[in-house]
């Protein structure tokens, strides 16, 4: 499905991503993993569109993507959601999941049916006519989710949607995830600090550190890599 | 039909009827005082109502709408004076070449990147350079103006937009109408959800597979080709133009006051913030004379707005609908 070979990006003098290779198969959920400023959501950016790389390439399905604009991107296949949630904070929840909706619908009416069925998925039915900004912040998650949903990705980039959740709300999202993949076919790849969830979820972990693919694997060999028990996981590994 | 009225209230619905009857029996009740005072917050209501697409619906702030006044004016009459051109023709003329205009400051601000006040700067800088090329455009007059044959008739001539001032009054009631409805609709439909989108946020837009660019365009183009039909009524009306009063700033700033002071993004906050406004400014000008100070009018008026934009940040509108339970969910 996704195909990430040797990506390189520098912010002036920092190197974020540097000759990051990886691939993401066709319906299988790949977790990101790394300790902060490893590069992994400048990644995400990279493959989205929001940034250009200074070199590398990256596939979607064998197509060239890089160097698009996140709304081409968009067109593509791939959702994403953004770490510091975005909400379109003064329309209600439903008008943000209808605004994705109208990616693969001209028809309002259409589009606010099927927001209204993701909102159900995510658990922000009782939520609809509130405002995006009055959410709290698991909510906004789950609403950059829905709303990443509703364009209809064949892939779907997830940013730290788990972050600040209560072990009981992480388990619900994996589930629902979990659900998204197996029914829907649906592609996921996800940064993720929640080791609970990584480890749930994911058949095949990538783990950067200072913009550097270190390690790959499947979540039991990844955890046991020394490499990345020294610079991320720590004592504190599963 | 049930596009446009789904969602609001009927008590929204009693209101609005009742505020629209009014306004078509008016000019058989109201002297010609009156009536050219409604003429004038209908004026402002349509303009307001073209600027609110920019801003309030695309979020794109101009400056520099009188830009767009401007040459739906000066196209539409210098059409008349030379060629005889009847004037919904030269409006149409007008549309085209404020649309062009709108096209090319959006083009260039939007290509570029250029965001928030610095388009805003944008937008005045075209308006003040079209506003000196205009002052030595000869041909429409320059500096000392351009001026339309004026006649005093008593029968109106729809088509050559020349007759009573309730001739103007339908007019310009006609316009206000047809793009209250038109925003209604764009705003029930993709590209509104869209536009509102890129208000919000850009980026999360974009990344939503909204093309940003062209929706942005596509809300200038459509703002300043609205902005431009209110230019043709104003030369047709007022016979009379000047590149100093129709280019100037201060109209521009006139047209988004309204539209802040009734709420921004709203649909009905640009009528009712016209009005407000005009109102407000003619009760000025009359108290003006009893109290001889210089600038009290300003004073007051500026005092008024301050009132307004401290109490109601959002507009008196969104608060109105409200209070009053008139306006449907998307609207308030
Ligand atoms: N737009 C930017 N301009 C300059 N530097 C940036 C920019 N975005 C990210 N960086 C830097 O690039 C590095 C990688 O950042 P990135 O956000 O990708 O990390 P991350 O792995 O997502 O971290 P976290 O777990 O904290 O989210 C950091 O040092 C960050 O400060
Ligand atoms: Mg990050």
């Amino acid at each position: 499905m996704l195909k990430v070979s040797s990506v390189t990006k520098y912010f002036r003098g920092l190197t974020a991503v540097r000759q990051v290779s990886f691939e993401v198969p066709t319906g299988a959920i790949v977790a990101l993993i790394g300790p902060n400023g490893a590069g992994k959501t400048t990644t995400f950016n990279l493959i989205n569109g929001m940034l250009r790389p200074e070199e590398g390439r990256i596939e979607l399905d064998g197509r060239d993507i890089t160097g698009l604009r996140p709304d081409q991107v968009c067109h593509a296949g791939v959702g994403r959601t953004f770490q510091i949630a975005k909400p379109l904070a003064g329309l209600s929840v439903l008008d943000n999941v209808v605004v994705g909706g109208l990616r693969i619908t001209n028809k309002v009416a259409e589009a606010r049916i099927a927001a209204a069925e993701i909102l159900e998925v995510l658990d922000l039915a009782h939520k609809r006519d509130a405002a995006a900004g009055s959410l709290t912040l698991p909510e906004r998650k789950r609403l950059e989710v829905a709303r990443a949903l509703a364009t209809g990705p064949k892939l779907l980039l997830l940013d730290e949607v788990m972050a600040g959740l209560r072990p009981n709300e992480t388990d619900a999202l994996v589930e629902t995830f979990r659900h998204l993949n197996r029914s829907l076919g649906l592609t996921i790849l996800l940064i993720e600090h929640v080791m609970r969830a990584v480890m749930a979820l994911s058949e095949h972990v990538v783990v950067l550190n200072h913009g550097v693919l270190i390690s790959s694997g499947t979540p039991r060999e990844v955890v046991r890599d020394p490499q990345v028990l020294e610079c991320y996981l720590g004592e504190e590994a599963v | 039909m049930n596009v446009l009225f789904a969602d609001v209230p009927v008590r929204g619905l009693v209101v609005l009827a009742v505020f629209a009857a009014a306004l078509i029996l008016a000019p058989a009740v109201v002297d010609d005082y009156v009536l050219s005072i409604l003429i004038l917050c209908l004026y402002f209501s349509f303009i307001g109502q073209a600027w609110n697409i920019m801003m309030g619906f695309a979020g794109q702030l101009s400056l520099g709408h009188s830009l767009y006044i401007g040459l739906g004016a000066y196209t539409s009459a210098a059409l008349f004076v030379h060629f005889q051109t009847i004037p919904w023709i030269g409006m149409l003329a007008g549309m085209v070449v404020a649309g062009a205009a709108g096209g090319i400051i959006g083009g260039l601000g939007f290509r570029f990147g250029i965001r928030g006040v610095y388009f805003a700067l944008l937008t005045i800088a075209f308006a003040e350079f079209t506003r000196v090329a205009f002052d030595h455009f000869g041909w429409v007059g320059g500096s000392s103006g351009l001026f339309l044959p004026v006649e005093y008739r008593d029968d109106s001539d729809l088509l050559s937009l020349r007759g009573a001032p309730v001739m103007f009054y339908y007019v310009i009631l006609a316009f206000t109408a047809g793009a209250l409805v038109l925003a209604r609709l764009i705003l029930a439909s993709k590209i509104g959800y869209y536009w509102l989108a890129i208000r919000e946020d850009q980026e999360a837009a974009q990344a939503l597979g909204i093309n940003v660019f062209r929706y942005k365009m596509l809300a200038v183009v459509l703002s300043a080709v609205l902005t431009s039909m209110a230019g043709t009524f104003y030369a047709f009306y007022y016979n009379n133009l000047y590149p100093e009063t129709i280019f100037s700033m201060h109209k521009s700033i006139e047209i988004l006051l309204g539209v802040v002071v009734g709420g921004l993004g709203t649909l009905f906050g640009p009528i009712l913030g016209a009005f407000l406004l005009t109102m407000l400014g003619e009760l000025m000008t009359d108290l003006a004379e009893h109290i001889d100070l210089d600038g009290v009018k300003q004073l007051f008026l500026g005092l008024c707005l301050l009132v307004i934009i401290v109490f109601r940040p959002a507009g008196v509108w969104p608060w109105l609908a409200r209070r009053l339970g008139l306006s449907g969910r998307r609207d308030a």
